[in-house]
This record gives structure tokens, C-alpha cells and sequence, in this order.
């Protein structure tokens, strides 16, 4: 945990970078050692060199992510407020200026635009439900087994693990398109137990209904009159509470399935960091493995847990390129999500200033859900035993 | 650990025989994850080498019957039925834009991880905070933004607009620059006193002793921009400049799904694989320490 040095070097006054100096010989050239503190005498002749190469050295950096980072965010703030085909040039006024128009669309107004907005913002959402809890007790599992000490062929198991985390997803949705056709190998596997399989990319039933269909309580195919009836945000309370669809299960099936080998590294590496002396102390002192687990390794493991949690939520409100090569929104699009969504509305639709505003409420939904995720977890920090594990500064990448 | 489980034993009675069960119990576990693991890629390595009838027929049965390399050698226009693929395209291309992509993330990412750790430039505290805020916009985001901003600068449908955009990762610069704080400045310090240029320094001086740091951020780098779709599916649109991702995503759901053709969407994915699976095996533990690298505790 290195503490980065923010402004570890404070910044001298009039230390004009402007126009390297005469390059003076550099000699003592030990003074520049960027110590934090007030030693800040240093010869203007290297610091100015090292302004400019600093500068130099970043640039690349700074053009790259600026024009393809920075200004595309500022680009599709102004397109969100077009009513832009991608022809003309956005700038000059041949687009019509719409203000919020795009937003009220696809938030506020009956229509169209919002019921397929609304429908693909509930598919991701139970997308995450189901896909964040299921890595991260996967992940958190399979790394406290392949941790043990007694366990050999460790190496193994974690390279069996992580493997698919290293694959193209492209290939991996291939893989599992065939593996989860209505006569594929997964229903083949069912067959061996008994199982009838669903059709799967071509089944749209709810989940939720689909089981309390089994047990007799709703019939899946005929919507609970009350419930239909009434809605909220252009979609009937029918829509939402239904689940995800059993289409979108496979791509829940196979999101589980390739990232949990990387977040169990990330547990992997804290598990390691916990000390074993303690885990012993605790088994020595009489405590079951249970409890040493509990109230030694668990609250250790507390800020990775947080960061496992918080990438797999930005991570899974991203859904695109399993959408993509598998379904395409499709069954009755229960697959769709925003971001396939906001690719359709672009690529296929040349409504830009839709696609855009898409990605800005998908943005916003990303940092509230973090946002929310972390005051959560800060209350019951709070509330809990430990004071250690101060939060590690969020990475996403 | 002998001693460890006799001391336990000795408290707990149940301890000996409670361990061997619990080890029984995680091996079969174990066991039974990884096959489930393993499962896919067997079956999409057999299925590769079968007859489209017999892949459909019998999608479980790990023994091609009849053995046929005929998605093989369609991929790679030897013969074969069926329509060609431009599957030696796809892989030129992937090729091409990986080899650039990751020369200039190691080069560019090194040079701007040095200046952020080591060089005293005004504004880098917040070019360095700039970088963590840009970090963290989703990607998908920027989706129809990144397309926008290329149609603008006119490199949209060309290999400039594939790689450039791609040439830096804030990641990368990350990786670099954590690593660089942690080496010992006399070495440079004396190499200055030398009277090396600050650039000399770096070049001949700094980058040598971060051969570990370089190794895990040319396979970051490697593996990211191969295996690299969605910057590929908004950046073009011709068929000429598609990659192994994005014409494998096109055969599978697109425009050239005709039929079902599984063993050939199968081979195509497992050539797709193969790259980076080679890299995987050797550089292990690289790979390891580059997937905590994306959780950097600061």
C-alpha cells in the first residue's frame, strides 16, 4: 500500500518552468531530490530542464487521452442536446438544438423511446443483482480453497480458474452460443439428469415468473391482470418484477464464469497479505476455523471485498460484447441493455443525439450505484468491530 | 504444519479426522469447478475438428466422428466446402494493430509514468489526478462519443483511428509510474552527476532495471489490444479492416451467419484464443501480477 505522493513535491514559487535555463552544469545535482518538506532550494537551471521534459515526457499521454477521453465526453455532452443524424457537422448549427429534449425522451415522456430505455435498464438491472453477488461469492470461495495450505496443486487450480478471465469475450460468447443451443450440450448434460432445458436464446420468460410458474402460483404466458394494469416509468409492474429472462441468464451464466478467476486473484493476493500468525493465534486460543475465519481473515479482506464489489458493479452495468455476439436484444428484447442500446440507437438508428444521452444516464447510473455502494458499506464499517481497513482509493481500469 | 494440526488435535479432539474430511471435501470442490472450467474448451477444441451434421448431432461426444479439418482449412482458404472466410485478414489485421498498439503503450506509458513519479514539472499533481478521473468513465460510455470524435478528425474507418486512440492507457502510465517510485533514486542521481541528459537517464539508466514492470505491461498491453472489440467495432465499418474480434463477432451474429456453421465459428474462436493463451502459459505469473495490478491499493 504505497501512499502516493500526491503533490509530494510542493511546487515552488516562481518556479518558472518557461524556457529551459541555461543548462547549468549539474552539479549537486543531489539537491533535487524531490523531498517532501521545505528544502525547496533548488537551481532553477535543472528544475527548469525538468520542467520541460516533464511536460515533454507526458505529452503523449496528455494528447491521447485528451482527444479521445476528455473530448469525446465534452462532444456527446453537446450531441446529447442535438437531434443529430451523424451527417452534418454538429457545430455548425445544420443540427437542431433539442436542449434536454433527448433525456426527457427517454426518462420522463410516454413513448417509445422510454419503454425500450426503461426495458433494457431493468434487464442490466437484474443483470447486476444476480451477477455481482454470484462473482464475488464465487471469486471470494474458490480463492479461500485454492489458498489453504494443505491443498496441492495450487498453481494448477488457479491457472484452470483464471484462464477464461484471459480469453477474448468474443470467443468465449462463441463457445457458449453453442453450448447453450436448444439441442447444445448444456441440455444434453440436463437430459443425462432428467432436466427438460428451456430453449434459452430464444426464451423470454421472466425468471421469477418461470419458477412460480412451476409451482403452480402465475402462469408465465398470462399476466396477473393487477399487475399489468398498472406500471411505473412506461413499464407495467408485470415488467419489472419479472427477472431476468432466461436468455439473459446464459450471459449472467457466462459473465459469472469469466470474471470470477480474476477477482479471485485480487483475493488471492489480500488473502496472502493476512498474516498467518494471527489466524494461528486465533486457532490456538481455541477458536473454530469458523470463527478464526470470521473474525480474523473476513474483516482483513474488508477493503478488497469493497473493491471487488465496486469493479464488478461498474463492470456489470457495462454489458456489451457478450449482448452483441450472443443475442443482439433479442428474445423480445429481454437481452437489451443500456449499452447495446446506445450502440443501436447510434449505429443503426443515426440518432446520435439519443445514443449520447443513453451514455450519459448510463454514466450517472454507474457513479450513483458507486456512490450508493459506498456510503452502504461506510455505515456498516462504522457499525461493525474493525476500525481498521481504511478504504483503498477506488481503481477502476 | 504437522505441529500446527497436532497442537489443534490436541485441543479439539475431532481435529485429526474433522481435517481430512475438509481436505476431501475442497479437493472434490475443487475438482468439480475446474472441470467446469475445462469443459467448455474441450468441448470447442473437439468441435473444431467435426463435421457441421455430426457437431450438431452429438454436441457432447468428445470423439469427432468422422475427424474433419475442413473449418481449418477453410480459415485458412486451403480448400475445403463451404464459402471462404477472410479469416487471414482478420488475423493480419489483429496482427498489425496489436504490434503497434503495444509498442507504443510500453514507450508512451513508460515515459509518462517517469515524469509523473520522478520529474518535478509544474501541474503534475493534477495532470496525475486528471488521470485517475479519466480512469474511471466506463468505457462503454464513450462508446458513440469516441465515434464521434474520429468522424471529426477523419480518421474514422482507417488504421490510424484503430490505433491511436489506443496508443496510451491510463493503467499502463499507472503500472509504470507505481513502479518507478519504488526505485532507489542514487542510481539515477549518479548517472546525472555523469552528466547524462535527463532523457539519457531514462532511456539507458531507468528503463533497464524495470524489465519486470515492462514484461507485465507488454502482456497488459498484448492482451488488451488483441483482444480488443468494441474501440474496433465503432473505429470502422469496412470489411477490410476487421479484426479477429470484431469478424469473429460478424460471422457469429452478423452478416455471414449463414447457417449454423458451428465448428468453423468454433476453430475461428479457438485460432482467436490460441495468441494469448501461449502468452498465458509462459509469462504465468506475470499475468497474475498484472490482474492485482488493476486493483492498486493506494
Amino acid at each position: 500500500m504505497s501512499q502516493h505522493g500526491n503533490g509530494a513535491v510542493a511546487v515552488p514559487v516562481g518556479a518558472g518552468g518557461a524556457g529551459a535555463g541555461p543548462a547549468g552544469r549539474a552539479r549537486g545535482a543531489g539537491t533535487q531530490r524531490g523531498r517532501r518538506g521545505p528544502g525547496g532550494r533548488r537551481g532553477t537551471g535543472i528544475k527548469g530542464r525538468q520542467g520541460m521534459w516533464g511536460w515533454l515526457f507526458v505529452s503523449p499521454m496528455v494528447i491521447v487521452l485528451g482527444l479521445f477521453l476528455l473530448l469525446p465526453i465534452g462532444m456527446a455532452l453537446w450531441v446529447s442536446m442535438l437531434h443529430w443524424d451523424g451527417q452534418s457537422n454538429p457545430f455548425s448549427g445544420a443540427a437542431d438544438f433539442v436542449g434536454v429534449h433527448n433525456y426527457t425522451d427517454l426518462l420522463t415522456r410516454e413513448g417509445q423511446d422510454r419503454k425500450l430505455f426503461m426495458t433494457s435498464v431493468r434487464n442490466n438491472l437484474y443483470y447486476v443483482l444476480l451477477v455481482v453477488p454470484l462473482q464475488t461469492a464465487l471469486s471470494l470461495g474458490l480463492a479461500i480453497a485454492v489458498n489453504s495450505r494443505r491443498i496441492k496443486g495450487k498453481g494448477l487450480f488457479r491457472t484452470v480458474f483464471y484462464f477464461p478471465s484471459v480469453t477474448s469475450s468474443i470467443a468465449i460468447s462463441t463457445v457458449f452460443l453453442f453450448l447453450f443451443q436448444g439441442s447444445g450440450a448444456v441440455n444434453a448434460l440436463l437430459k443425462w439428469v432428467g432436466i427438460t432445458g428451456p430453449k434459452w436464446f430464444t426464451d423470454a420468460h421472466g425468471l421469477v415468473w418461470s419458477l412460480l410458474g412451476m409451482l403452480g402460483i402465475v402462469d408465465p404466458d398470462r399476466p396477473v391482470p393487477a399487475l399489468a394494469a398498472h406500471g411505473f416509468l412506461g413499464l407495467s409492474w408485470w415488467d419489472w418484477l419479472s427477472g431476468p429472462s432466461i436468455a439473459m441468464c446464459t450471459i449472467i451464466v457466462l459473465a459469472v464464469w469469466t470474471t470470477s478467476g480474476t477477482y479471485m486473484l485480487i483475493f488471492l493476493a489480500a488473502l496472502q497479505d493476512v498474516p498467518a500468525e494471527l489466524e494461528e493465534a486465533a486457532l490456538l486460543d481455541g477458536a473454530s476455523r469458523w470463527q478464526s475465519f470470521r473474525n480474523v481473515t473476513l474483516p482483513a479482506l474488508r477493503p478488497v471485498l469493497f473493491l471487488v464489489v465496486t469493479l464488478g458493479l461498474i463492470g456489470s452495468w457495462q454489458v456489451f460484447d457478450a449482448v452483441y455476439v450472443m443475442s443482439q436484444g433479442a428474445p423480445a428484447n429481454t437481452t437489451l441493455t443500456p449499452a447495446f442500446l446506445s450502440y443501436t440507437a447510434g449505429f443503426q438508428d443515426a440518432d446520435y443525439g439519443r445514443a449520447a444521452a443513453i451514455a450519459f444516464i448510463l454514466l450517472a447510473i454507474i457513479l450513483a450505484m458507486t456512490v450508493v455502494q459506498r456510503v452502504l458499506l461506510r455505515d456498516r464499517d462504522a457499525a461493525g468491530t474493525g476500525t481498521r481497513g481504511r478504504f483503498p482509493r477506488r481503481r477502476t481500469s | 504444519m504437522s505441529s500446527r494440526t497436532t497442537t489443534t488435535a490436541r485441543r479439539r479432539p475431532t481435529g485429526g479426522t474433522g481435517d481430512r474430511t475438509v481436505r476431501t471435501v475442497v479437493y472434490l470442490l475443487l475438482a468439480g469447478v475446474g472441470l467446469m472450467y475445462l469443459l467448455p474448451f474441450v468441448i470447442q477444441v473437439v468441435t473444431s475438428l467435426k463435421t457441421d451434421p455430426d457437431a450438431a448431432a452429438h454436441p457432447l461426444s468428445l470423439l469427432p466422428d468422422p475427424f474433419s479439418l475442413n473449418s481449418y482449412r477453410r480459415l485458412f482458404g486451403l480448400g475445403g466446402t463451404g464459402d471462404a472466410v477472410p479469416f487471414t485478414r482478420w488475423l493480419a489485421n489483429s496482427a498489425l494493430v496489436t504490434l503497434f498498439i503495444t509498442a507504443g503503450r510500453v514507450f508512451f506509458d513508460s515515459l509518462a509514468g517517469y515524469a509523473l513519479a520522478r520529474l518535478d514539472f509544474r501541474g503534475r499533481a493534477l495532470l496525475f489526478n486528471g488521470l485517475l478521473a479519466v480512469m474511471s468513465v466506463p468505457g462503454v460510455v464513450l462508446l458513440i462519443p469516441k465515434f464521434l470524435v474520429l468522424n471529426q478528425l477523419g480518421i474514422f474507418d482507417s488504421y490510424a483511428g484503430m490505433v491511436i486512440p489506443l496508443l496510451v492507457d491510463g493503467a499502463g502510465v499507472f503500472i509504470m509510474r507505481q513502479f518507478f517510485v519504488s526505485v532507489p533514486r542514487e542510481v539515477e542521481e549518479a548517472a546525472r552527476i555523469d552528466g547524462a541528459s535527463i532523457f539519457r537517464t531514462f532511456w539507458s539508466v531507468v528503463l533497464p532495471m524495470a524489465r519486470p514492470a515492462l514484461i507485465t505491461l507488454t502482456i497488459l498491453s498484448f492482451q488488451g489490444s488483441w483482444n480488443e472489440f468494441t474501440h474496433f467495432l465503432v473505429a470502422t465499418q469496412s470489411p477490410q479492416y476487421e479484426t479477429l474480434t470484431t469478424g469473429l463477432a460478424h460471422l457469429v451474429s452478423g452478416s455471414l451467419s449463414a447457417g449454423t456453421q458451428y465448428p468453423l465459428k468454433l476453430t475461428a474462436a479457438l485460432l482467436a484464443t490460441v495468441p494469448v493463451a501461449v502468452l498465458f502459459f509462459a509469462f504465468q505469473r506475470h499475468f497474475v501480477r498484472s490482474a492485482n495490478s488493476g486493483a492498486v491499493k493506494q
